[in-house]
């Protein structure tokens, strides 16, 4: 069992969570991911790394709740503990392995949508750590939805947060903002986006006009996390790869984001009737129309 | 009157009856039935049987026993060379080793060894027979990655000598392809796999799952950071193969693997898990391996209209007989000498059909088996909502990739001697699929009595 040391409601259905988890929080890295399951029942789901803190033995996820699996993990409290939580798994980010001095040099922009800005985190962290400042656009749908604001910005160089209804901070998506600001004259050598699936495409779509090399982190159904089930599998340069082994992170510009977003959905009217099961227990018989629409995201 | 050249029938669940549910299909045998079909032995004094045990049991030995009516005997005489045999009793390809060899098979049937060997484990165990734990302790400590049948019997060995183990498990659960792979319906989770393992952890074995060696450990941080004195890698052959045909990347095609585990290791097939499953309507199998029977009886049980589609024919399947014969009597269809060129969508991905073309048997290949060569203009589509990829695996790099050292062969299997299990790392051994490749439950578990010698040997 692992203990939750801290829970916490980011906002409205996004959580966070710290657990005790030594093994992972010895050795992971940004940019992997842990798989976790509440109890003997459920599902194995993949998260990725958010923090972690070796001396304690600590490692933090933060969530969404989007289907039956997640509701009941939000529904967990300080001093619970999960049934199981394997990590790390999947490749640290690129640049991890690579030379200070180069990376030094380099002008990096972090794009995060929504929980995604989770991922994000411990990147610009690292980074910031070693003594470089990248810039980080954060977007959220609405001010009331935006996470770790607070956090991101002691470890950015600059920090652009907006706002698609522009509620808080800029306006308009992510896309809008890097357009922007590459047309007030910032250069970047690279960029690394994390967050939906549809956002991560238009990034790609515009950072590749912009010329600017992305890093992206899918996020594909997953069942063991090992390399042992294949259900993760993504085409990237028209090949086959599977995300849990050799992703997460990939070069945004190779993925085929439209296959990539159809898999993605091949269990929704499965996990909706198991969310509705969940809520509703026995009492739920069908015909309201909701079991097909799948666990609303 | 018995007819001696038959097997004592053993009783099974009606084929209607069973294709709706995950029950076990087998029903064993009670022991009056044992020891008639044990006096059918002629206790060969060149027992053939044994040859072809990859563990060499003393088999007119045991049966003798069960013979005597003294199950507990037999028991134990098989539990000398096997620490599996409840499960090997019901998974073993008999037919192709014991009872292949067996000297009644000549004229008439072998005697039915498998089902004895079955019936005296579920005896013990359910008689609370225990295998003996071991008497001093070595002060040793020995790691054991994964917990399929090589890590288990090497860890069970290990421990009954003397040594400090601990199983490593990347999984939640341990047991391997026992538990994620080979279904309730052929091989029960609860009663015979749980029961098997906790037997491993009376001999005082520590199992430690959700631990990825490679990504939250490395095998040299067990030996120079936790004080491991030698480690035996059992880490299977879990890496599934596609084919390479458009259209695989589509919504509703899964490897055997992914389609297996939803359903055995995470319950899909129970209303009360969480964890989803795809009930197709009609479902194509592509393969002919034990992997695709189960596979295929799986998808049968969740209410589908199933085909196994198998480039070769009928003689070259390679699962198990007993399990052709189940899938058959359970109405599954089967597609033979067919091979699949191209899985068609819909507009939203989804599969819709599958293309396939027919295929004859040309010339031997370098497996002396005939080469399926494709009979021109012969494409026809099959109507399918769903593809299980059942083409085999290959062992996972994420060890040898991050073991230095460790050598492996162009398949990506660890190269080990199979006496000692030795590789090309000190105090690493190795065995199982991860070393042969997908093989057998039984091979697996005597490379893991091999590597269990070779590390005591090592060690002392
Ligand atoms: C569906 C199916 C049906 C089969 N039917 C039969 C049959 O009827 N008869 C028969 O004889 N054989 C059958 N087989 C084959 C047989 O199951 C295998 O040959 C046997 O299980 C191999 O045992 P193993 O211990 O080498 O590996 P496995 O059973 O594969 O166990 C390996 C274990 O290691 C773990 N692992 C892998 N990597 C790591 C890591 N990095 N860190 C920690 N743990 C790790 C895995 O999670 C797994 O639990 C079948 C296989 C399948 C898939
Ligand atoms: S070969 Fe057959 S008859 Fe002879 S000892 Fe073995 S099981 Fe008995
Ligand atoms: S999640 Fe199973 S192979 Fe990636």
């Amino acid at each position: 069992m692992y203990k939750i040391v801290q829970a916490k409601e980011l906002t409205t259905n996004i959580y966070l969570m710290v657990v005790e988890a030594k093994r992972v929080a010895k050795s992971c890295q940004p940019g992997q991911f842990v798989i976790v399951r509440t109890d003997e029942e459920g599902e194995r789901i993949p998260l990725t790394i958010c923090d972690y803190d070796r001396d304690k033995g600590f490692v933090t996820i933060v969530f969404q709740t989007v289907g039956a699996a997640t509701q009941k993990m939000a529904w967990l409290k300080e001093g619970d503990a999960f049934h199981d939580f394997v990590g790390p798994l999947g490749c640290p980010s690129e640049f991890v392995t690579q030379d200070i001095d180069t990376l030094k040099k380099k002008r990096m922009l972090f794009v995060a949508g929504g929980v995604g800005t989770a991922p994000v985190y411990p990147q610009v962290k690292w980074l910031h750590e070693q003594g470089i400042e990248a810039d980080v656009i954060v977007g959220a749908k609405t001010k009331d939805l935006l996470i770790l604001e607070k956090e991101m910005e002691e470890v950015a160089g600059n920090l652009y947060v907006t706002t698609d209804d522009g509620s808080y901070g800029r306006s308009g998506m992510v896309t809008q903002t890097i357009k922007d600001l590459v047309d007030e004259g910032k250069n970047y050598d690279t960029c690394v986006a994390i967050g939906p699936m549809i956002m991560m495409k238009f990034v790609c779509k515009m950072t590749k006009e912009l010329k600017i090399p992305t890093i992206v982190s899918l996020n594909p159904i997953m069942v063991d996390g090992t390399g042992m089930c294949g259900a993760c599998r993504v085409t990237v340069g028209g090949e086959v790869k599977f995300a849990c082994v050799d992703g997460p992170e990939f070069d945004g510009h190779q993925v085929d984001f439209d296959q990539a977003m159809k898999r993605q959905q091949i269990y929704k009217t499965e996990e909706g009737r198991a969310f509705l099961r969940a809520k509703e227990g026995n009492t739920h018989h069908g015909g309201c129309g909701n079991c097909t629409d799948g666990g609303k995201e | 009157m018995m007819d001696v050249l038959k097997k004592v029938p053993v009783r099974e669940q009606d084929a209607k009856v069973r294709a709706a549910n995950f029950e076990e299909v087998c029903l064993g045998y009670n022991k009056e039935e044992a020891m008639e079909e044990a006096a059918r032995c002629i206790n060969c004094k060149n027992a053939q049987c044994i040859k072809g045990c990859p563990v060499s049991i003393n088999i007119p030995g045991f049966i003798e026993k069960v013979k005597d009516g003294d199950i507990e005997a037999a028991y134990q005489i098989i539990s000398e060379d096997s620490s599996l045999p409840a499960v090997c009793g019901r998974v073993c390809p008999q037919e192709s080793q014991c009872e292949g060899k067996c000297i009644r098979g000549i004229k008439g049937e072998p005697v039915s060894i498998g089902k004895l060997e079955r019936f005296a484990a579920d005896w013990a165990r359910e008689n609370g027979i225990k295998p003996a734990g071991a008497k001093e302790k070595k002060g040793k400590k020995v790691a054991v990655i994964g917990s399929g049948p090589a890590g288990l019997t090497c860890a069970g060995d290990l421990a009954r000598m003397g040594y400090d183990v601990t199983i490593f498990e990347a999984l939640h659960e341990a047991g391997g392809v026992l538990v994620y792979g080979i279904p309730e319906f052929r091989l029960p989770k609860q009663a015979v796999v749980e029961k098997e393992i906790e037997n491993v952890k009376s001999l005082g074995v520590k199992i430690e799952t959700n631990v990825v060696i490679g990504k939250s450990v490395t095998i040299d941080e067990l030996m120079k950071e936790e004080g491991f004195d030698a480690v035996f890698i059992g880490s299977g052959a879990g890496l599934p193969k596609f084919m390479g045909i458009p259209g695989e990347q589509a919504n509703g095609v899964f490897s055997a693997n992914e389609y297996l585990t939803r359903s055995n290791l995470m319950k899909a097939f129970r209303t009360d898990c969480e964890t989803p499953i795809m009930r197709g309507k009609k479902v194509a199998v592509v393969g002919g391996g034990n992997v695709a029977m189960d596979a295929a009886r799986t998808a049968l049980r969740l209410g589908a209209e199933v085909h196994i589609v198998y480039r070769r024919s009928e003689e070259e399947l390679p699962a198990r007989v007993e399990e052709v014969h189940h899938a058959k009597e359970e109405g599954i269809i089967f597609d033979l000498l067919t091979n699949p060129v191209e899985i068609l969508t819909d507009e939203n991905a989804w599969v819709c059909g599958m293309k396939c073309i027919r295929m004859e048997l040309g010339e031997p290949d370098a497996s002396g088996r005939r080469r399926p060569v494709e009979v021109p203009g012969s494409e026809f589509t099959m109507d399918v909502d769903t593809v299980i990829m059942s083409l085999g695996t290959s062992p996972n790099p994420l060890i040898s990739s991050t073991t230095e050292g460790l050598e492996v062969n162009k398949w990506k299997c660890i190269i080990a001697d199979e006496e000692h299990g030795r590789t090309t790392k000190e105090g690493v051994y190795a065995g199982g699929d991860a070393v042969t490749g997908a093989a057998t439950v039984i091979l697996a578990m005597g490379a893991g009595k091999a590597a269990a010698k070779g590390i005591d040997e090592y060690l002392s």
